[in-house]
């Protein structure tokens, strides 16, 4: 008897279900082990590079000389500008940086030994500079620069830690971080540092501090500059455009970005359309770091800070190995914005005569300025700049330069984000942006709205 | 006309703007630098704080909105821990800590010196009408209320109310609306001074009537003969001051 399809059908029912559950088990199976791989990688990739914390402590606070230069290697990080709130007791902690995923609470660096680094050897800084990993072994939020950080040397570590002892121990309870789920995870963390981090060692001894530039080689000028701009500086933790996850479009970048939650726009290094240096004489740019002030730049916003508290305490020879090292960085070649030309803005006459009532008595009737005093408006680079940004905060919230050594009793700004309105610093900046030879895309009402309501 | 610019902001604001522009040389300003005519260039303080002078009016007169004071002429020691404060967060006023935040301790105290230095005239208020609380406002002015531990104003800010030297300023010539704030902030803590937070104290002990009855009939009073502050404290605080000490 023939079997009919149907009894066919009927002997082998379980086939198919074996087949199906045969599929089911192998392919569990390989995500498992695929599961299982990936979990190693990330846990290798996220100890890369990473030795024991030895015993053996280096960062003796009764060695004076480690101790002095830990203190400058210290103000060379500007660690205080995270790490000391505005008018508490310096290194204690406390200060919010904001990030788009969140808050991040700069913690306690004063060696007291429940709420500071009191417990960490010198082992454990070095691991935290290098690894961004905490005391505890927890791994760190990359708002702390160690992507940066991991550049500086052992010694130099051991140093600031030395210094960071001699300090006066605060009693201030680390604040926890405010991240939104997930970025408040070790998961996501580890995932990030999988994808953006790589410790990267500079061997030690690091490249000394030069305190007169006439005696130091090209060679030690470069290379101080270039540990100084990319380890201690963090340069690129702000002049860098970041993805969106937060990480700079590369590691070394320095290639300008819109600073995130701040609301300016930190130029490009590498452009001589924005803040590239090739063509500024080295005088000019020590000078800028050293004092805020240049005869074609001075300082404002985030970067006053800088110079305010970091730079300008850096000596004259390192100063004059970051500029070295910051004119040679590769230039793009300018592009010329593209632009309807100033008669076809329709506020040029508007903001023309606010710019003759408001602006011209110190910065002159052709934007001209007054040497160490205003700067000058015509062929200023930071008024061109594409992003209105640093214009729009600057006119709204006014400011002096920061006063340094150099320049101790600066000149100011006043603020106009009471006298004028937005269409009205729309029409004065895109006046300025396209008069006495100046060429630069129209400032919208609308752009002036963003920054004002931005603020911080 | 500035009044024109500014009738609409508030009857008080109107008021002092008409005040001001009646007395000619104080058509101030009200904003940034808007009319302060245009001086040549100086490399000098006054030039450098062209800055300030555009919310406070030309010299630091006061502005003509009727809110940013008065500086010219306040005591050297009480602007410049009013300046500290404002940098170092124990004032919260977002637009002063913002110029102030990369200033030095010998700035600060070379703007405060040049502020306190200048003598300028009084604008001469128009008669104003009197208040229901005025007896109220007054008594505590002079005399405070002993029952409920608060100290009268002359015990500290001097009997003529123009301050004391160095450190405690006068209370006459303010807009009242710049006075109710300092009140204000002080409950809430935008405004602190350092340990012991005196002002912060007497906030608390004080009702909101007696805050309004107090600012009413301070801000309606003329300036003495003499508006300088005092050279010396007729008596020791009622209660310790931590802002008192330049």
């Amino acid at each position: 008897m023939m079997p009919t399809p149907a009894s066919t059908g009927s002997d082998n029912p379980p086939r198919p279900r074996n087949r199906l559950g045969k599929y089911l088990v192998r392919g569990a199976l390989i995500v498992a082990i695929g599961l299982v791989a990936a979990v190693a990688a990330l846990v290798a990739l996220n100890l890369r590079d990473e030795s024991p914390v030895d015993g053996e402590d280096r960062a003796d606070p009764a060695n004076t000389a480690l101790v002095e230069r830990g203190a400058y290697l210290a103000l060379a990080g500007n660690c205080a500008g995270c790490h000391t709130p505005v008018g508490g007791p310096a290194y204690a902690g406390g200060v919010a940086v904001k990030t788009p995923f969140g808050a991040v609470y700069a913690p306690n660096l004063t060696p007291d030994l429940e709420t500071g680094l009191g417990r960490w050897t010198s082992g454990h800084f070095w691991r935290a500079l290098h690894n961004g990993r905490s005391h505890d072994g927890r791994l760190l939020t990359p708002a702390f620069p160690y992507p940066n950080y991991t550049r500086i040397s052992r010694d130099d570590a051991d140093a600031m830690l030395a210094w960071l002892r001699t300090l006066p121990p605060v009693r201030e309870p680390n604040r926890p971080h405010a991240l939104r789920f997930p970025y408040n995870t070790q998961t996501a963390l580890a995932i990030w540092r999988a994808l953006y981090f790589r410790p990267v060692a500079t061997p030690s001894p690091a490249p000394a501090r030069i305190d007169r530039p006439d005696t130091a080689s090209a060679d030690d000028l470069k290379l101080r500059g270039e540990y100084l701009v990319n380890a201690l500086g963090h340069c690129n933790a702000c002049h860098s455009n970041r993805n969106l996850l937060g990480a700079p479009v590369d590691a070394l970048d320095l290639g300008g970005g819109l600073i995130p939650m701040q609301n300016w726009y930190a130029p490009a290094l590498t452009s001589s359309a924005e803040a590239g240096l090739a063509h500024w004489p080295v005088a000019h740019i020590v000078s800028l770091l050293g004092t805020g002030m240049a005869p074609k730049a001075t300082v404002s916003g985030p970067m006053a800070d800088v110079v305010f508290r970091s730079t300008q305490h850096l000596s004259h020879g390192d100063l004059t190995a970051m500029a070295t090292h910051l004119k040679d960085l590769p230039q793009t070649i300018a592009r010329p914005a593209a632009n309807a030309g100033p008669e076809g803005f329709a506020a040029i006459d508007t903001g023309r005569k606010i710019y003759r009532r408001h602006c011209a008595a110190c910065h002159g009737n052709d934007g001209e300025g007054i040497a160490g005093a205003y700067p000058a408006l015509a062929g200023n680079r930071s008024v061109l700049l594409a992003n209105p940004a640093n214009l729009v905060r600057v006119v709204l919230q006014g400011g002096f330069a920061p006063a340094t050594a150099g320049n101790p009793r600066p000149f100011g700004m006043p603020p106009y984000a009471t006298e004028l309105n937005n269409a009205q610093i729309a029409a004065v900046l895109t006046a300025i942006r396209n008069s006495w030879g100046n060429q630069a895309p129209e400032v919208t009402t609308q752009e002036v709205n963003r920054y004002r309501e931005g603020r911080r | 006309m500035t009044c024109l610019t500014h009738a609409g902001r508030s009857r008080l604001a109107s008021l002092l703007c008409c005040a001001a522009a009646l007395a000619a040389p104080l058509a101030a300003s009200s904003g940034a630098s808007a009319a302060e005519p245009p001086r040549p260039f100086q490399d000098d303080i006054a030039q450098r704080m062209l800055a300030c002078t555009g919310c406070h009016g030309p010299e630091g007169r006061a502005a003509a909105d009727g809110f940013y004071p008065r500086i010219a002429g306040k005591p050297a020691g009480y602007l410049f821990n009013q300046l500290v404060n404002f940098r170092d967060g124990r004032r919260s006023y977002p637009p002063m800590a913002h110029l102030l935040q990369h200033l030095t301790d010998d700035y600060l105290r070379e703007i405060a010196g040049y502020f306190a230095a200048l003598s300028l005239p009084w604008p001469t208020l128009p008669p104003q009408p009197p208040s229901v609380d005025d007896a109220h406002g007054r008594t505590l002015v002079q005399h405070g209320d002993p029952a409920r531990d608060i100290p009268s104003c002359t015990s500290c800010h001097g009997e003529r109310l123009t301050g004391v030297a160095p450190a405690i300023p006068g209370l006459l010539g303010l807009p009242r609306d710049y006075l109710n704030a300092q009140f204000g902030a002080w409950r809430i803590q935008q405004r602190r001074a350092r340990d012991p937070d005196c002002m912060a104290e007497i906030s608390h002990r004080l009702q909101p009537a007696d805050v309004a009855a107090i600012t009413g009939w301070l801000s309606r009073q003329p300036m003495p003969a003499d508006p300088t502050p005092q050279a010396t404290a007729s008596a020791p605080p009622p209660l310790p001051c931590g802002g008192v000490t330049p």
